[in-house]
């Protein structure tokens, strides 16, 4: 519900990053997200679109790669995607968990021209 | 000719960066700032009622609310003793860092011991905005149901605290309370968690050493 402030932020660090080389245009933007990072690509696009009409960015294609959750278990090691019911281990119960990935949320890198 | 660059950057540096300067202007002035956040009617503005009633004698305390509209719950805050200004956000759906900064002008920070800062409801986006406050709060209750923690997994790994309010209601809901604390243990290992009741005041008096030995 938040993508207006994100696609400002992205519009900002890309225009800022492709001006530091000189570029003419942005292409493409690679944005990785984590499955927990609670952003919705399509209204993402749309905020997108408006923003970056007349900047060096207009037209660029977002893409998404998105990174699903896995937790590990700092009992017994297991590694493991939480479920929609539990977070807990699924071979002891533990309690006791590390989130490896999924709240990952950066724009990787950009193509310009 | 197309030419990759690399830029491995978070998205939201930018809220970060000025969550660092209300940071920076909180700690200037001797200011303790919270970050109250919650789903809607899970009693944010009942605990800060309570908690400035009891705390207005020893603390100067500043009452910032965020909401998408109305200033009723920055009204109570005052009515209670609290220094309070009014964010509306227009329909966003959280604060950010920079609508804090911009509402912070409103408080007179040399004047104050403690700001409370009143998030939009909502269990998403907020925890997504770093607003510059010391400790980010979670108001859960009891109605809203032993499931939040394994819902909205983002919110529960970014506080500093978790206020499980409404325990007066437990004899009436199903709420499966050990569930509840293994989803939080789970997501934020050792986090300070508070039961109280906003409405008896069972379980207040934790909450309020808390915010008075850290203020």
């Amino acid at each position: 519900m938040h993508e207006l402030a994100v696609a400002e932020s992205i519009l900002e660090i890309a225009v800022r990053h492709a001006k530091g080389q000189n570029a003419q245009k942005i292409t493409d933007l690679y944005i990785v997200m984590g499955a927990w990072s609670s952003v919705v690509d399509d209204s993402l696009q749309f905020h997108w679109d408006l923003l970056s009409d007349g900047t060096i960015a207009k037209g660029a294609i977002l893409h998404f790669k998105r990174i699903p959750v896995e937790l590990l278990c700092l009992d017994c090691g297991q590694s493991y995607a939480p479920s929609s019911r539990d977070l807990l281990c699924p071979k002891c119960e533990s309690v006791k968990i590390k989130v490896k990935t999924g709240e990952e949320f950066f724009l990787e890198a950009i193509e310009v021209e | 000719m197309p030419n990759r660059i690399p830029v491995v950057e978070k998205i939201l540096s930018a809220n970060d960066r000025l969550a660092a300067e209300n940071r920076a202007r909180f700690d200037a002035a001797g200011v303790f700032a919270i970050n109250i956040m919650a789903s809607p009617g899970a009693g944010k503005t009942s605990l800060i009622e309570k908690t400035v009633a009891a705390l207005k004698d020893r603390l100067r305390i500043g009452m910032i609310n965020g909401d998408i509209a109305t200033s009723f719950d920055a009204d109570r805050a005052a009515a209670a003793g609290a220094a309070a200004v009014q964010i509306n956000t227009g329909g966003d759906c959280h604060l950010d860092a920079v609508m804090l900064q911009s509402a912070l002008p409103q408080l007179d920070l040399s004047a104050l011991d403690l700001v409370i800062v009143e998030n939009v409801g909502n269990l998403v986006c907020p925890a997504e905005f770093a607003l510059g406050t010391h400790k980010s709060i979670l108001v859960a209750s009891i109605p809203e149901g032993d499931d939040k923690p394994y819902k909205y997994p983002g919110m529960y790994r970014g506080v500093d605290a978790v206020v499980i309010n409404k325990i007066d209601l437990l004899p009436y809901v199903p709420f499966r309370l050990d569930f509840f604390k293994k989803g939080i243990e789970a997501l934020n290992p050792g986090v300070t968690q508070f039961e109280l009741s906003c409405r008896t005041g069972e379980g207040l008096e934790p909450w309020l050493n808390w915010l008075l030995a850290q203020a």
